[in-house]
């Protein structure tokens, strides 16, 4: 693989950043939006469902070349000058958007899976909405929603190579460069899927273990 | 915000749908029925038949479809062997290597998604089944494959959709669908959002037909809304001394 080798264990590391920080932005504009959803006025909750069936809708791919090629000609007819919005920050933007539009779902889905009856009894007990949502609604809402919210982060990890299209050294592209100047396209492309693998199998195993740690209450 | 130049994409973008419907539906195809036996052998197969097909699935669903499909487009020319066969002709043109890679991809997602379906039907249906004297292939066709079917339909519905969204891939072994075609009027126009924007449309339009019509079909298939429409009209009267009456011509 020639000097490949650190050049991979760089793009993994970019790659698994990417995922971390869109993930974890995802998580918390998706679980905003959830609770804005179930609480607030109607209008609301119809630009929220707009925008997750917008999101879920639209290629991934084209989310990404948008912010991408559209950000930057925002962002320079913002700005006066040419600015251009790098890859990563592109990447990030673009996967937080599809992260936190499936998020959305999942946490709603949870929130509407949680017995009314336990809102009710907070209630009763005198805790506002502030305490009902940190210590009833909440830890019963995040173990309901586990296991679907675990597949998204799969399917974040997976989301990630797309963004190699735009330039970003990932594991994709390293593989891709390595590929076109080795000749070695086979190599380098099962290289890819075998670090894309152990990523997801990562994933998949730390889910289990909190799904195990963190199995729904009342079951 | 150009709106001539939106309403340009909008005219030349459709001609885009064509491919992209192409090769979701054909992959889809391909998809399924490749996954339904894979399905009944990961349900009900032998330990070592169900494991080989979990480890099919389990290596496609957990690497991006994009690295498959450039492992197939460039990868497989590295080996001699597989140029010098009869292959090549398939697989130097991008929409075969494109058509392959998604159909793989789809039959390992709708293998999992039919293996819960067939798992998840009742043990007494299948024991009914087979007290009534029925074999275990006619079991499998009559009986088991048609409740599993109407199981996993949501689940299917977004495989559907995953797919519609997935052939935008595509457009990165240089075919031109609607992602193809927005990304080269994009180099040409150098107006990315207003084309970006239009093609976004067009498949979200798309999406939300594929999503009613999977809706449609649910219900169409459903056992427990109103069966009389799916009856046929009865000729012969209940009973014997009646008389026998037409139904009204619609």
């Amino acid at each position: 693989m020639g000097g490949f080798t650190t050049q991979f264990v760089v793009a993994l590391s970019v790659t698994i950043s990417l995922a971390l920080v869109s993930g974890c932005l995802g998580t918390a504009f998706g679980l905003f939006l959830a609770i804005s959803k179930g609480t607030a006025l109607p209008r609301v909750n119809a630009v929220v469902t707009a925008y997750t069936t917008v999101v879920r809708g639209v290629p991934e791919l084209l989310i990404i070349l948008l912010i991408y090629f559209g950000g930057t000609t925002l962002a320079s007819k913002i700005a006066g000058r040419y600015v251009e919005v790098n890859a990563f920050t592109a990447g990030v933007i673009a996967l937080s958007v599809v992260f936190s539009g499936y998020a959305t779902e999942v946490f709603r889905g949870a929130i509407a899976a949680v017995p009314a009856g336990q809102t009710e009894a907070a209630k009763s007990l005198g805790l506002n909405a502030w305490q009902r949502w940190v210590f009833v609604i909440g830890p019963q809402m995040l173990r309901l929603a586990l296991p679907a919210y675990g597949n998204l982060w799969i399917s974040l990890f997976k989301d990630t190579a797309l963004v190699s299209i735009v330039g970003l050294t990932d594991i994709m592209r390293v593989a891709y460069v390595g590929a076109g100047s080795l000749r070695a396209p086979l190599t380098f492309y099962l290289a890819a899927s075998a670090l894309y693998l152990s990523l997801t199998t990562v994933t998949l195993l730390s889910i289990r273990l909190a799904e195990r740690r963190y199995p729904a209450l009342g079951r | 915000m150009n709106l001539g130049l939106m309403f340009d994409a909008m005219v030349v973008l459709p001609s885009g749908i064509g491919l992209t419907l192409t090769l979701t539906v054909l992959s889809l195809t391909a998809g399924f029925l490749l996954s339904v036996p894979l399905a009944f052998i990961r349900a009900f197969g032998r330990p070592g038949l169900s494991l080989a097909v979990l480890a099919y699935t389990y290596v496609i669903r957990g690497t991006p479809m994009l690295v498959q499909l450039f492992l197939l487009y460039y990868g497989l020319a590295q080996i001699e062997a597989v140029r010098a066969s009869i292959f090549w002709v398939i697989l130097r043109d991008p929409f075969w290597c494109a058509l392959l890679t998604f159909s793989l991809n789809s039959a390992a997602h709708t293998t999992e998604i039919l293996c819960r379906g067939l798992q998840s039907v009742p043990k007494g249906v299948t024991e009914a089944a087979t007290s009534l004297g029925l074999k275990r292939f006619q079991i499998a066709r009559l009986v088991t494959f048609p409740i599993a079917f109407r199981i996993s339909l949501p689940a299917y519905g977004n495989e559907v959709v995953g797919m519609i969204k997935g052939s935008s891939l595509a457009s990165t072994v240089t075919l031109l669908e609607i992602t193809g075609m927005a990304r080269q009027m994009v180099s040409t126009t150098f107006a990315p959002y207003e084309i970006f924007i239009v093609a976004g449309a067009i498949y979200l339009s798309l999406t939300s037909i594929a999503v009613k019509a999977i809706q449609l079909l649910e219900r169409w298939l459903s056992t427990d809304g109103h069966p009389v429409h799916r009856r046929k009209p009865r000729l012969r009267p209940a009973l014997a001394d009646h008389e026998i009456t037409t139904p009204p011509l619609p």
